[in-house]
């Protein structure tokens, strides 16, 4: 029988950009339905009511909720192909224990450094560079925070990538002036199929971002 | 059941350290309690193993740290697999984290907002507070615990924030039994179990250690 799958989702998404790896990671057939975020749609409400947020993974009509939960569950079920998770216990506590710092640190910090100005921009340019650092400083010489392999911690945080164009080009910095081992690593990911096509095109970010800036009146 | 060494790192009032703890004593693992003073100079090894957030708990097992409750328990979960806390369905053991995640992100903010307003707690400090409560309450439904039949992750992740809820009644003048009876019935349930009951500490001295704290942050 086979199975149906449905996304819920947001093109621009970081966190649903994660969900869209893992399910080709998993060569997982789905169904992907753009949701309007300022006009919720029912179906949206009914799956996430506690939330009301995407993404959401429909899974013959079950819904699961959180982006770093869903890549979990997409891993568990779907176990045979692409290991995203380590097997190791302490491994798997430590990648997600990354994921959890990316999930707390990441979002907040790098939407100021487009939806404000001044010196609370200034204050989150510095911050979002120390993360970056911090999560360079976990990754090291290896080729991917999984080590050999692609895993979850590289899947979860590479998503970011593709607004890193709007959060450089409004807040006056180059990532790869401050981290270029990050943009190394960065270079890595999108050689890999579902990474590429997965992420959207950072201009068309930036034009989201542009007009996000324009409806919070950041100028 | 000795699968080696394993020490934590504590603070006798965190509801953080007491899910680490439950969940150990759930499975019958042995363990060394190290009191961390977090007030007085965090030790060399709490620094060394938690350079992130400097916070406890932390879990080493063999001398390895893993940090951040909701993932200690997972791994002692995974670690010691009986009796198992997160259920063996794919789709449940989603729901059970998803809550796990609701908890965290919402329950010990709400009771903070409460105990350090300065002067009298603000309705909406209060409102909020209940309205998460009623929202567990729905994910409780009319099972015993969040687990089902027996304690589970969630319960276990959930039952030490309990234990600063006399101190939240005390500053907000309402009781978790009136607004919340359901969920009041839950924490009766489990404190029933003799793991919850012996590791959590009396709420009157959480109340203290409040009082304290709110000294020392100057709220009156």
């Amino acid at each position: 029988m086979a199975d149906e799958v449905i996304l819920l989702d947001f093109w621009a998404s970081m966190f649903g950009i994660r969900v869209r790896i893992a399910l080709a990671e998993k060569g997982v057939k789905y169904e992907y339905k753009e949701q309007d975020l300022f006009n919720k749609s029912p179906l949206l409400l009914r799956m996430n009511p506690v939330h009301k947020k995407i993404p959401v993974l429909i899974h013959n009509g079950k819904s699961v909720c959180e982006s770093s939960i869903i890549v979990q569950y997409i891993d568990e079920v779907w176990k045979d192909k692409a290991p995203l998770l380590p097997y190791d216990p302490y491994q798997r506590a430590q990648a997600r224990f990354w994921v959890d710092f990316i999930d707390k640190k990441m979002y907040d910090t790098s939407r100021k450094t487009w939806a404000t100005k001044g010196e609370e921009q200034e204050a989150a340019k510095k911050e979002f560079i120390e993360v970056l650092k911090t999560l360079g400083g976990e990754l090291g010489d290896k080729p991917f925070f999984g080590g050999d392999n692609f895993g979850y911690v590289d899947l979860c945080l590479i998503p970011y990538y593709c607004w890193f164009y709007s959060y450089e080009t409004f807040g006056k910095f180059s990532v790869e002036a401050e981290c270029p081992k990050f943009i190394a690593w960065v270079t890595r990911c999108l050689q890999r199929e579902t990474v590429a096509k997965a992420l959207p095109d950072e201009k068309k970010v930036f034009e989201f971002v542009s007009v996000l800036r324009e409806k919070i009146r950041v100028e | 059941m000795s699968k080696g060494e394993v020490v934590l790192l504590d603070c006798w009032a965190s509801p953080f350290c007491l899910r680490a703890k439950i969940a150990l004593a759930e499975k019958g693992v042995e363990y060394e309690a190290r009191a961390e003073n977090l007030f007085g100079g965090k030790s060399d090894l709490l620094l060394k193993s938690n350079p992130i957030y400097k916070k406890v708990p932390v879990l080493l097992h063999d001398g390895k740290p893993m940090c951040e409750s909701t993932i200690i328990v997972n791994y002692i979960d995974e670690t010691w697999p009986s009796p198992p806390l997160l259920p063996s369905c794919a789709y449940e053991r989603a729901k059970a984290r998803f809550w796990a995640d609701f908890i965290d992100k919402k329950v010990f903010d709400a009771v903070c907002n409460i105990w350090k307003s300065k002067g009298e707690v603000p309705e909406t400090a209060k409102n909020e507070f209940i309205e998460i409560l009623k929202q567990l309450e729905g994910a409780l439904g009319e099972k015993d615990f969040f687990g089902g039949d027996s304690l589970g992750f969630v319960d276990v992740i959930a039952i030490p924030l309990t234990c600063w809820f006399y101190a939240v009644e005390k500053f907000g003048g309402f009781k978790v039994e009136n607004e919340c009876p359901k969920f009041s019935a839950w924490m009766n349930k489990c404190m029933q179990r003799d793991t919850v009951a012996r590791i959590l500490p009396d709420p009157e001295k959480v109340y203290e250690f409040v009082i304290t704290l709110r000294n020392m942050f100057g709220i009156e």
